[in-house]
């Protein structure tokens, strides 16, 4: 699935943001947050008042009162109530879709840490106009909304910004969770963690990453000289204002031999967590460029990630392991395995239509499929229903 | 692209030595040294690497640094994370100490219609005058327990034998609920009992009120008879009729049984232990005489040395490993309370093993008296005719005398194990607390010698012996995380993919 297609444009004189509308609006004051999305061949009979109108027909012979957007390709899928981003040029990104449990917002493109496998490569550019779009957003979405993912880049470089967009978003949207990705450096400062948690948002969760017990590992692997010191102080400012953590670790090359030792360390020092995630690599971003120190075949490293779970589950913290096909899990881990990939990028094998337990199987990412685990093989036994054995 | 954006290992190595964060250690076994910090985190090491370490030789690339340098043996740079975690972990074992004294045990009644061998301080007896708690006792005593800072608080009764004072427990429950309500507080009650004379109406009282029972049984009928003589010899048929109706008017999870060991008991271990299975319990606490204030006679017929006790709780506790690993789910208490000690951050609200002692600071008995005591040996020596441990009377001393005086003082001063004599470099100290009274009783001091002192040898033998036990087998590894959540092994861990 493509978030993105361009089209061909004329007369829009600004970007726009909208809410689709698949059908007509009555209301003009609805029409002014609408963009709407026509795939009839028959023209549209009133088109004033939209914001755009987009088309995926190529040079429609149509008269619209509102700027005409056509030519877009891959963007079927496009329903009532997803919201749009359409540039004066045509260019039309989808930022939320409201049939998906997978919207999140890229908060912005600047990072502090430089991590090896960073999937969603920092940009040292100033993009603090976004913070506009993301407002506009948030007043576009479905208030029914369950989930939404915040994301970057690393979020809370906006400080104050990302607080009161925080704030924001538990006044508009009083039914829906947060689930920010952080490297959690920022709550080193124990005043902004007390700012978080003063909002006492009913649903947030703070997904952080913690590669190692030892903070040089660490270090290196997010390309921060003192980032352990600053994210693992941050849990406890964390933990001190109830602000629930998830705590997030790729299992790659540099981090696989010391998982049980980490997984010693969380349940010691962060006994709090709300969840562990324990995640394979996705082979995108900075990850190619660094795939020599980085891929080690997922079956080599199940005693360790096997240790690293128990040790977790045993001590009562809630465990799941994201990213990982079934195949290559020892059985003993395969409770522990989410489907966890994004619908708009997760994706199977050929050999996998022939598995009994696709069912339950997380899959790959598209950019998975490329470079695999010697070990995918169609699961022959099929699964019982769940319960003590 | 351009790889030299990214910056080599070595670039974030330490570059000064280490030095040590403070830690206790001792030989295990032959070849190995355990080394336990002062957050109760353990690593053992080889010999030889322990040597390394210590003569500040190890090479900062080894498996055992990086270990030692995760669980806080060792730091090598001027980052605060080390100590800022070392001290929210320090804070949360010492948890305990937060709220003040908890536990309050109310003695209602001395009298008993049972004659234990094993009790120094029943009387059989109809005189209520004598050896009740009066209403007015149990006021002032009340008056003293919601002095305490505790935000949740537990009374527990206890005697004699608490039912034949029915009237003054519901009193007490009443008049509890509603200053705890006042003063907004949480309040957990508990009757210790016989159960003998648990009529439907108390039982209804207690499910209507969350009170929970604890009761006696020391394992099958010839044994539990002999230890627990009362007329009619008919204590076991006794309990355990009315543990039915008490199961089945509370709810059958809340009503816990102890035992307590004699001499006859050594011999039986696992009849004791296959008693308590089959009458459904799911835990059982295998606990020791008290060893002192005894006539010789007695201690002739039911005492036993701690080497004797050790060996038997060993052999029990091999056997209620062995049916949990074959699906009964039964959980040695004392075991439990110091694996979670050993391999948990937290604490246990145990107070019979704490440093300080919770004597005093932790729980109060107020006798039927009036009379205020820091823990339930404490009383019991006093019925022995030593009043070394009281702390006042409810009657005549108040709150600051009774829970600020120079006894509570000097009894918190004297159980810290961080600096008893034997103690203070044990590498169990963690896990481990102390006993003044029991010192005291048997020793003559509350300090107390360690090396000589029977305390010391129960703990440090079972203390090793579960670590032994958790080093060398996966499986009993897993149990003994089961039993630290209370949860049977075959429901443990998840079985099967969730979507």
């Amino acid at each position: 699935m493509k978030l993105h297609a361009i089209g061909r444009s004329g007369g829009l004189s600004q970007p726009v943001i909208g809410r689709i509308t698949t059908a007509l609006l009555a209301s003009e004051a609805l029409r002014r947050d609408s963009v709407l999305f026509w795939k009839a061949t028959a023209p549209p009979l009133d088109t004033a008042g939209y914001l755009a109108v987009l088309t995926p027909h190529k040079n429609p012979a149509w008269q619209t009162s509102s700027p005409l957007v056509h030519s877009l390709s891959h963007l079927d899928y496009l329903s009532d109530g997803d919201v749009v981003h359409v540039s004066r040029d045509g260019f039309v990104r989808t930022l939320y879709r409201k049939d998906s449990q997978h919207n999140f917002i890229l908060f912005t493109d600047q990072c502090n840490s430089y991590c090896l496998m960073c999937s969603q490569p920092p940009k040292p550019i100033d993009d603090s106009h976004r913070l506009g779009e993301h407002y506009r957003l948030i007043d576009l979405i479905d208030v029914n909304t369950a989930a939404l993912g915040i994301t970057g880049g690393e979020p809370t470089l906006f400080a104050d910004d990302f607080i009161r967009f925080v704030d924001y978003c538990k006044a508009r949207l009083p039914n829906t969770a947060l689930h920010i990705l952080t490297n959690g450096r920022m709550f080193y400062y124990r005043r902004f963690a007390e700012q978080l948690g003063q909002i006492a948002h009913f649903d947030l969760m703070l997904g952080i990453p913690l590669y190692s017990d030892i903070d040089s590992e660490h270090d290196f692997i997010v390309q921060a000289k003192g980032s352990f010191e600053e994210t693992v102080i941050g849990f406890h400012h964390l933990g001190r204002y109830n602000i629930p953590i998830e705590i997030r670790i790729v299992v790659h090359k540099q981090t696989y031999k010391r998982l049980p030792q980490l997984a010693v360390f969380i349940s010691r020092n962060f006994p709090f967590a709300a969840h562990v995630a324990l995640m394979g690599l996705e082979l995108t971003g900075f990850t190619n460029q660094n795939m020599d120190q980085l891929w080690i075949d997922p079956h080599d490293y199940q005693p360790e990630l096997l240790q690293a779970v128990e040790i977790l589950s045993w001590s009562g913290l809630h465990v799941s392991i994201y990213n990982h096909q079934l195949c290559v899990l020892d059985p003993t881990l395969w409770p522990y395995a989410r489907k966890s990939i994004s619908d708009w990028k997760n994706s199977y094998a050929e050999e996998c239509n022939a598995c009994l337990r696709k069912e339950q199987c997380g899959g790959f990412f598209q950019s998975g499929l490329q470079k695999r685990s010697a070990f995918i093989s169609p699961i022959q036994t099929p699964a019982r229903k769940s319960g003590p054995t | 692209m351009n790889q030299n954006r990214f910056s080599q290992r070595e670039s974030y190595q330490p570059s000064v030595g280490y030095r040590f964060l403070p830690f206790q250690f001792m030989q295990f076994d032959t070849d190995r040294k355990i080394l336990v910090n002062e957050v109760g985190e353990y690593l053992f090491l080889e010999n030889s690497v322990f040597e390394d370490f210590v003569g500040r030789t190890l090479n900062s690339s080894s498996n055992a640094y990086l270990d030692l340098k995760g669980r806080h043996f060792l730091f090598d740079s001027s980052a605060a994370a080390p100590f800022e975690l070392l001290a929210t972990k320090y804070r949360t074992k010492r948890a305990f100490l937060a709220g003040f004294t908890k536990l309050h045990i109310f003695v209602v009644s001395l009298r008993c219609e049972h004659s234990c061998h094993y009790c120094q301080v029943s009387r059989v007896s109809a005189d209520r005058t004598l050896y009740d708690m009066s209403a007015e006792t149990a006021r002032r005593a009340l008056d003293l327990v919601f002095r305490s800072p505790a935000p949740n608080l537990k009374i527990e009764f206890q005697g004699g034998e608490p039912l034949l004072n029915y009237e003054r427990i519901v009193q007490i429950v009443n008049e509890a609920r509603d200053r705890a309500h006042v003063t907004g507080r949480q309040v957990q009650f508990v009757i210790t009992t016989n159960l003998a004379l648990a009529t439907d109406e108390i039982l209804t009282f207690c499910h209507d009120n969350n009170v929970v029972l604890s009761t006696s049984l020391d394992g099958p009928a010839f044994i539990h008879n002999k230890n627990r003589p009362r007329s009619g010899n008919n204590s076991y048929e006794l309990t355990l009729q009315n543990l039915q109706r008490a199961r089945e008017i509370l709810g059958f999870d809340q009503i816990a049984a102890i035992m307590t060991t004699t001499r006859l008991s050594l011999l039986h271990p696992r009849e004791i232990v296959d008693e308590y299975v089959s009458q459904g319990f799911q835990s059982i606490f295998l606990r020791a005489l008290s060893p002192y204030g005894f006539a010789v006679k007695t201690v002739k017929s039911i005492g036993y040395s701690t080497d004797e006790f050790l060996t038997f709780y060993k052999a029990a506790l091999d056997y209620i490993i062995e049916l949990n690993l074959n699906g009964t789910h039964l959980v040695e208490t004392y075991a439990q309370i110091l694996l979670t000690r050993i391999l948990t951050p937290f604490t246990t609200g145990y107070v019979d093993l704490q440093s300080p002692s919770g004597a005093g600071i932790g729980v109060a008995v107020y006798n039927y008296d009036g009379d205020v005591y820091a823990s339930d040996e404490s009383r019991m020596l006093a019925e022995m005719g030593d009043l070394q441990f009281k702390l006042g009377n409810v009657h005549s001393d108040s709150y600051a005398d009774i829970f600020g005086g120079e006894l509570v003082r000097s009894i918190v001063t004297s159980s810290c194990v961080e600096s008893m004599p034997g103690c203070t470099d044990c590498a169990f100290q963690s896990f481990c607390g102390a006993d003044p009274i029991f010192n005291y009783a048997t020793q003559g001091d509350m300090v107390g010698h360690t090396p000589t002192s029977d305390f010391h040898k129960k703990n440090f033998f079972i203390i090793k012996y579960l670590l032994t036990r958790y080093e060398a087998d996966p499986e009993i590894r897993k149990l003994f995380w089961a039993w630290v959540h209370n949860t049977p092994l075959n429901q443990f861990q998840p079985h099967e993919v969730t979507a």
